[in-house]
């Protein structure tokens, strides 16, 4: 039995979604831009992608700027608004944990003479409102916060952390990474006082290279990318019309039952967070039940390393992650950022494996998956290095 | 540009020369080896033999680049020298093209040079001689700067004269040794690393047709390990030819050596194991020898003592052309054929993975037989199973 546990990498494509693309790309090509029918049909994807996502958000559709996914979105956000602001500081604050994206982005600004802040976490992985506080100046232009930890599943305090800057500061703006957190609980950017919110299509089975990146409509912001002036000049190139149209088919999808299939997937998170914890010498990070997102699962195994665990649990159809897919790349630093931010001892640091579901995750795969630890731990740890 | 300019090549080969009558089955392979290379080129080309020599006819569009970083896999190949062909439209023609072509070549125009010619057609009105003379004549005129120097010449234009006449003055140097096939075969242990890449080319230089073995050690090494193996395979392939690339699941081996040897024996007995297991898919494939990546003193499993100890349980030659040389003298050759940047990716491999603290470095041959005692009732079985798991995979370039 295939289980595919890797559902913060990737997740797979709902049929429908493929099926729309498939449409339009063989059927209904044209380009937005055309003057002929061909080009006002591909138009009317664009509308129809950008009422459904504003509709979901409760924002105004002129809001939605369509981006290569999450990393630019979060590219788009800092960069954009760090240079369209710059006059009026040059303070961005943002958390240890952020995505690559988000970090490495931060690094380069740096380096470009803005300051950057990053707040820690507390054991959970969650950021303390109290440092935020501290943190906030008046020339601090930029806040970014991630919705949901792509690692150890941790939500973060966005609504209560919108309020607060908005106190302190009203001139600074709130971007929130939520390619964690979107499809897996509802956001509403303007309640929650976030004026910048990333977007990724494939993490809610939609198409790869896509995403959105919501731009309120007070916000001040600068392209990074130049050319034809689509996407009201903040993001040229050809639209992409299939995948932007299978986002939103996919945005109707996941949130079609969102209350129902979050019940089901708390239930399979708590079936098997508990049923690992019984085993022996295994730590699960992060907060249990409603306080963290739905489909993540951080586990640490001591002595075993993660990567053995990992093509261990392949050679059984089951797909996991080591921390995450994205820290892979970067194998330098040893471990994950998040997993020393929430002070997880180092010896676990390369012990810990992520496993992520999605709604298409059964009871069935959770209980196969359990068993094949149960078989599996004991016997790599008879087998460590010496 | 040069694409334009260069419509054939003169191929000039190193060893193939001294074979005596051995020579025509050597020139053979070399062209037979020149079409495999040309078969990744764009483009249409023709490979003739005459007199003891090899020339490629280029007879379409095609990219010099690639066609040139081809041909500099061949072993075999000393020199690749692009030629300008022309037409025999009289001796002042001849002439024009040469001047010419040196103000393209050399445009700082300030050079010493010789002119060789060689009159293949032997009805061309003037003698070698004469042809040398008069051109180098006309290249004094055309350029103040330019001096003849027949001892050191700094260009030496090469002409010749066949039913067409050929202007060259370029060698690009190939990677000399002697065709492939024509030596044999040979299995290599290759694992990933720096060294054992080289190894194979090393050995492949000298005209020997490549076998490959990988252990894999599923799930402590994984899938994109044995990915980079197979890439490493291909590119080493550019010089051997394809590769059948054995795939063998070591494993259950490693595991039980790990449970019942001590442990600062471990990867010493394991590189036992390896060795004859290579050795048993050696003798099935034909191949005459074993080649290793082992240079002395590089590692613990790689001293003197511990060499002695895993070639005892060869039969088959081994061949370790890393042997004298120093990391570093390896790394340099790795990058000169480009498999560096894929060894260097950072995948564990099996040697590294349940690898002690502190590994014997001066192993008794006596003391580790007695220690492999120990896996007398189960190796029999293991390496049986171990054998069974052989994947085969054809590598091409």
């Amino acid at each position: 039995m295939e289980c595919y546990l890797d559902n913060s990498a990737t997740t797979r494509c709902f049929d429908s979604v493929a099926q729309l693309m498939t449409k339009i790309m063989c059927e209904e090509y044209g380009n937005p831009s055309s003057l002929h029918n061909r080009g006002v049909q591909a138009e009317s994807w664009l509308r129809y992608a950008r009422d459904v996502i504003s509709g979901n958000l409760k924002v105004s559709p002129k809001e939605i700027v369509f981006t290569s996914g999450g990393t630019e979105a979060d590219n788009l956000a800092l960069r954009g608004c760090a240079y369209a602001n710059c006059r009026k500081g040059r303070h961005l604050i943002t958390t240890a944990i952020e995505h690559p994206a988000i970090l490495e982005t931060a690094h380069y600004l740096e380096e470009q003479g803005f300051e950057v802040t990053y707040l820690p976490v507390d054991a959970d992985g969650r950021v303390r409102l109290s440092d935020l506080e501290r943190a906030v100046r008046p020339d601090t232009i930029l806040v970014s916060i991630m919705h949901t930890n792509n690692e150890i599943g941790s939500l973060q305090p966005i609504a209560e952390a919108g309020e607060l800057i908005r106190r302190i500061n009203p001139e600074t703006l709130f971007h929130v990474d939520a390619v964690q957190g979107y499809g897996k609980v509802r956001i509403l950017p303007r309640r929650m006082k976030i004026d910048l919110l990333s977007v990724s299509a494939h993490k809610i089975h939609g198409p790869k290279g896509i995403g959105f990146l919501y731009v309120g409509d007070r916000v001040k912001i600068r392209p990074v990318v130049f050319g034809g002036g689509q996407e009201r000049g903040l993001r040229s190139g050809t639209e992409n019309v299939p995948a932007i149209a299978g986002m939103a088919r996919a945005v109707e999808e996941v949130y079609r039952n969102l209350e129902a299939d979050n019940e089901r997937l708390y239930g399979l998170r708590q079936l098997f967070a508990e049923g690992v914890a019984q085993m022996e010498g295994v730590r699960v990070n992060g907060l249990p039940g409603r306080e963290s997102a739905p489909h993540v699962v951080s586990v640490s195994f001591e002595g075993v390393r993660s990567e053995v665990l990992l093509h261990a649990l392949e050679e059984r159809e089951i797909y996991v992650s080591a921390g995450s897919a994205c820290a892979s790349n970067h194998p330098d630093t040893a471990g994950s950022a998040t997993l020393r931010a929430i002070g997880l001892p180092s010896g676990l640091l390369s012990s810990t494996i992520r496993f992520s579901f999605s709604i298409f995750t059964t009871e069935e795969e959770i209980r196969f998956t359990l068993q094949a630890l149960q078989e599996l731990v004991p016997m790599l740890r008879r087998f460590t290095r010496r | 540009m040069r694409g334009i300019m260069f419509k054939a090549f003169l191929i000039k080969y190193a060893e193939i020369g001294v074979k005596g009558k051995n020579r025509d089955l050597f020139e053979a392979a070399l062209a037979q080896q020149i079409k495999y290379a040309l078969r990744r080129c764009e483009g249409e080309f023709r490979i003739r033999r005459t007199r003891g020599r090899i020339y490629i006819d280029v007879l379409s569009d095609y990219d010099y680049d690639e066609t040139v970083e081809n041909l500099k896999t061949v072993c075999g190949i000393s020199g690749i020298c692009p030629m300008v062909e022309l037409a025999d439209e009289g001796f002042d023609g001849l002439c024009e093209a040469a001047v010419s072509y040196l103000a393209e070549q050399y445009p700082e125009k300030n050079f010493t040079f010789k002119v060789n010619a060689r009159r293949a057609r032997k009805n061309y009105p003037k003698t070698s001689m004469e042809i040398n003379a008069d051109v180098g004549e006309r290249i004094l005129e055309a350029f103040p700067d330019v001096r003849v120097d027949v001892h050191r010449p700094e260009v030496l234009l090469s002409i010749e004269i066949r039913e067409n006449i050929y202007l060259y003055s370029i060698e690009i140097p190939g990677p000399g040794g002697m065709p492939v096939g024509t030596n044999g075969k040979a299995m290599l242990l290759l694992s990933g690393g720096i060294d054992s890449p080289v190894a194979g080319y090393m050995v492949a230089k000298r005209g020997v047709k490549i076998d490959a073995v990988y252990f894999h050690a599923p799930p402590y090494t994984s899938e994109r390990a044995k990915q980079k193996v197979v890439d490493l395979a291909k590119l080493v392939a550019r010089y051997s030819g394809p590769i059948y690339l054995h795939v063998i699941n070591f494993t259950k081996i490693q595991l039980a050596i790990y449970e019942k040897c001590p442990h600062d024996e471990l990867t010493i007995i394991m590189r036992r194991y390896m060795m004859r297991i290579a050795e048993d898919i050696a003798k099935r494939t034909e191949c005459l020898g074993l080649i290793t990546g082992e240079s002395i003193g590089q590692v613990a499993s790689q001293t003197m003592q511990s060499l002695a100890v895993t070639n005892e349980v060869c039969t088959l030659p081994v061949f370790r052309p890393c042997i004298g040389l120093d990391k570093q003298e390896i790394v340099e050759i790795s990058e000169k054929i480009g498999t560096y940047e894929t060894s260097i990716q950072p995948f564990e491999d099996c040697c590294t993975i349940f690898v002690a603290k502190h590994p014997v470095t001066k192993p008794a041959l006596n003391v580790i037989k007695r220690h492999e005692e120990a896996l007398t009732d189960c190796m029999d079985g293991l390496l049986r199973e171990a054998l069974e798991t052989d994947e085969l995979i054809v590598v091409e370039a």
